[in-house]
């Protein structure tokens, strides 16, 4: 992914302007800011989501292969299993049962699979989210909005072993997280995203 | 695959709207409800009841499709499933479309099913009741698929559920008079094929033009 000069206005405030990075293949980019300071805003616009004021992204394959924003786009009136299985129908991905169980049993969630969502903690709901990584084959460029939120030390290693993974098939990461990451150092470059940039 | 997204959409929110029945039920409840209170207030002349049966049934109709339309793809957005709607391969299109078919599923073909009912209270003509499931049929398509516009451009909008009735109802306008107009020609002796007919060219240029203006409606409300 490489972006060129990207600057993102909110109403008559620049959150950001001309920010220029690229992520290169088995590279994980931690983007790192203060709280308001556009990392969702920028996370959306790579993500296609929305459009940069100026500047452009542009993605390997036109498309990131992941984004999962801060909300878990889980129903709660649909259970575990059924919630697994119609993101993955929806993004093209295999969803037979003993993917989808296997993708749960990654996350240690398994065991909730028939319960309905409205019934998780917000952990378990997020585990459910990310459980969607464990589906994903190729290696694409996932964007993670804060993937570790809510998660116990379990989720967050179980979170680590697929974006390592993911790494070493050269696929590549963007994400934010105000948690330190336990990847190793060289796996991870970190990117300063710029604060109370020019009005 | 992508008919399969199409089903997807529409079998997700079906599922979901199963689950809980009770809201599920709420526009038809409202429609017949509503449309029960005319006899009441108008009195019990069935010549004054067979002469606006039409008309009340096809307002009733009209507003209890607007009823569910606010949450039609607000409990979406809020969860962040709209989101991925958006970034699947598919086109939006035909998520926007299976929005729809799910929300006439849910509201427009119980109303189709209740409407005899409502046919017989007001004294209505068998054959003019046949004449007004058939325009229910070719109209409550177009209120969904009009309906999915509005509720897409005022996605995240304070005053939401409002700004759709005064974006959606005027475009609704032509639907209720051919629609109330049919029943109104078969109970003067007259045809009704040509009000029928125009109610079918107006569900295919919804079936043609809504669905891509909600994909873009709802890709400027997210952005």
């Amino acid at each position: 992914m490489v972006a060129l000069n990207v600057s993102c206005r909110r109403g008559e405030e620049w959150l950001f302007r001309d920010f220029s990075f690229s992520i290169r293949p088995g590279e994980l980019v931690w983007l790192r800011g203060q709280n308001g300071s556009g990392k969702t805003s920028l996370l959306r616009i790579a993500a296609g989501l929305s459009r940069p004021e100026a500047g452009s992204i542009t993605v390997a394959g036109g498309h990131p292969g992941v984004y999962i924003g801060h909300a878990n786009a889980l129903k709660d009136d649909l259970t575990v299993t059924e919630s697994l299985t119609f993101l993955a129908r929806l993004h093209g991905l295999e969803s037979d049962s003993k993917r989808i169980n296997g993708a749960l049993r990654m996350l240690a969630i398994h065991h909730r699979r028939h319960a309905f969502v409205r019934t998780l903690s917000q952990g378990q709901r997020r585990r459910v989210a990310l459980a969607r990584l464990a589906l994903e084959r190729e290696p694409s460029l996932w964007i993670l909005d804060e993937p570790f939120d809510a998660l116990d030390t379990q989720g967050i290693e179980a979170v680590n072993q697929l974006l390592a993974a993911h790494l070493a098939s050269r696929g590549s990461v963007f994400l934010t997280s105000h948690l330190a990451l336990s990847l190793p150092k060289t796996a991870v470059t970190e990117l300063e995203f710029p604060v109370g940039a020019p009005a | 695959m992508s008919r399969n997204v199409f089903m997807l959409v529409a079998g997700r929110d079906l599922r979901l709207a199963g689950r809980r029945r009770f809201e599920a039920l709420l526009p038809v409840v409202f429609f017949i409800v509503a449309a029960s209170l005319f006899p009441l207030g108008v009195g019990p002349e069935p010549q004054v009841l067979r002469q606006i049966a039409p008309g009340v049934v096809w307002v009733c109709a009209l507003l209890a499709a607007m009823l569910s339309l606010n949450t039609l793809f607000a409990s979406d957005h809020q969860d962040g499933s709209l989101e991925q709607l958006l970034l699947s391969r598919h086109s939006t299109i035909l998520v926007a479309g299976g929005k729809a078919l799910a929300h006439w599923v849910l509201t427009g073909l119980p109303l189709i099913l209740a409407a005899p009912l409502l046919g017989v209270l007001f004294d209505m003509q068998s054959h003019s009741i046949l004449v007004m499931v058939i325009g229910l049929i070719l109209g409550t398509p177009v209120l969904s698929l009009l309906g999915s516009i509005g509720a897409a451009l005022t996605l995240g909008l304070r005053s939401g559920g409002v700004l759709i009735l005064l974006l959606v109802l005027p475009l609704c306008i032509p639907i209720l008079i051919f629609g109330a107009g049919a029943v109104g020609s078969v109970d003067a002796g007259m045809s009704a094929a040509g009000h029928l007919s125009l109610l079918g060219a107006l569900l295919l240029l919804s079936l043609v033009a809504a669905p891509p203006a909600t994909a873009a409606a709802l890709r400027i409300s997210m952005s």
